[in-house]
């Protein structure tokens, strides 16, 4: 009998994607050209993080506990999902094969996905849906004044027009990252759980491999690692200041920018993708 | 078609002056400073037009609104390019435009006052320099903001104390 493959290697990604291909229905999953690959990668890990993220936060609407939060999560989703039009429709581009952003987004199964794992733990409930968001909004805003000086303008166009969108998305979260956390003790209490079990989803966003190592040395994207200083100095003026404790672990899931994903993805990508999926090239 | 017989881009700026934005519709794609450049290429008219926010779903509309508006014109060749460099800001709504805004009830933005990340330092430094936020209705300066974000990403909302009324305000960006 053969024995399981192991879960716990970048391998699954590969062996299920060979799987899914020999499936005879299956279409083949198009490689980019060639000296493209990480640059491909790069752009897929920034716009999947957007487009996973701002599809999780778009499903509170018509749920948040006020109407102005409501129109404000909306508004943060939509952020998001325009700013992955624009990332994943360069990742088209840069991979040369005619696919479009809505090719990526919609057509992909999970294993091509190169989202941050925290993009897509699941909501819970609004005070861990904020500081999710606050966690990733400190990462992103560093994220994007690196790429703002990319060397490659194409890149840097669309991060300096995300970045000040972004910059709107971080005073929001830390201000009611601040007034949850230091506002009576069932909301202290609640931030203090989500910060606690976000922690271990946090490190992945500064922990880089050969891929990003190619893009720092061409100046075309940040080293993930050389945006902890930032986004440690972001967390600690607003942690403290919502009396909140950063907590000591270092432990840190990892894989979701390899495309070794959560389970939670397959059911994001279960109702984003079922329109496109069983009326292929539908639109309005 | 000879050169001579196209429209000046004078003429074609006139007319997208006179296209309404979809969503607020008492300012002009032109009040708004979304139309980046005017110009023939050989026979086909370019429009380069930049995107408020790159979510913004009336771009699409945007871009219906001037292929009809300039096809009404008798423009047949028309070419709608995207640009995103330098990427927009509320600096570019004209004077006429932030006196429509008001008028319409939306306060104006208050230029310098985008956000960076650290909301404590941007109110600090607009308190410092006296930049308050003025009710459109009753042109009071007691005013607070109840969201960041209002009806459209664009805009958030505030509230008066004075008159006590709602509002929105077009934020800096």
């Amino acid at each position: 009998m053969p024995s399981l493959p192991d879960m716990t290697t970048p391998q699954v990604a590969e062996l299920a994607r060979q799987q899914a291909q020999a499936h005879p229905a299956h279409p083949t999953v198009p490689q980019p050209d060639e000296g493209q690959e990480a640059l491909f990668e790069t752009l897929l890990r920034i716009g999947d993080s957007a487009l996973v993220l701002g599809h999780r936060v778009s499903e509170w609407c018509g749920h948040s506990p006020a109407l102005e939060e409501d129109i404000a999560l909306a508004n943060v989703a939509l952020d998001l999902i325009g700013q992955t039009q624009l990332w994943l429709g360069l990742a088209g581009e840069v991979e040369g094969q005619g696919r479009t952003a809505d090719d990526l987004a919609y057509l992909r199964d999970a294993w091509d996905f190169r989202n941050l794992l925290i993009c897509e733990r699941p909501n819970g409930d609004f005070g861990h849906t904020l500081m999710r968001q606050f966690l990733f909004d400190a990462w992103h805003h560093e994220m994007l004044k690196g790429l703002a000086a990319s060397s490659d303008p194409r890149l840097a166009e669309i991060a300096a027009k995300a970045g000040k969108e972004v910059a709107y998305h971080l005073e929001r979260s830390s201000d009611l990252v601040v007034r949850l956390g230091d506002g009576t003790g069932e909301s202290h209490r609640r931030m203090q759980q989500a910060l606690d079990a976000l922690w271990p989803y946090a490190g992945e966003m500064f922990l880089g491999d050969d891929k990003d190592a190619q893009m720092a040395a061409r100046g075309i994207a940040p080293d993930p690692a050389s945006l902890r200083a930032g986004w440690d100095a972001t967390l600690r003026h607003v942690l403290t200041e919502a009396t909140l404790q950063i907590p000591e672990g270092d432990f840190s899931h990892k894989g979701g920018r390899q495309g070794i994903h959560t389970e939670q993805l397959g059911y994001i990508l279960a109702e984003m993708q079922f329109l496109q999926r069983a009326y292929p090239g539908a639109s309005w | 078609m000879a050169a001579a017989t196209h429209p000046s881009v004078e003429e074609v700026w006139g007319w997208l002056s006179e296209v309404p934005d979809p969503e607020i519709p008492v300012i002009s794609l032109t009040d708004l400073g979304i139309i980046r450049g005017v110009e023939w290429q050989g026979d086909t008219l370019v429009v380069r037009v930049t995107p408020t926010y790159s979510g913004c779903p009336a771009t699409s509309i945007i871009n219906l609104d001037i292929e009809t508006a300039l096809r009404s014109h008798g423009i047949d060749k028309l070419r709608l390019e995207r640009q995103l460099t330098p990427p927009w800001t509320t600096d570019w709504i004209t004077q006429a435009g932030r006196e429509k805004l008001r008028a319409y009830g939306i306060a104006p933005p208050i230029d310098g006052t985008a956000a960076d990340g650290v909301l404590a330092g941007r109110i600090a430094r607009m308190s410092g320099a006296n930049l308050t936020i003025a009710c459109p209705r009753c042109g009071s300066t007691h005013t607070e903001k109840i969201s960041q974000f209002g009806s459209t990403p664009c805009k958030a909302n505030y509230r008066c104390k004075d008159c006590l009324e709602p509002f929105d305000y077009f934020k800096c960006l």
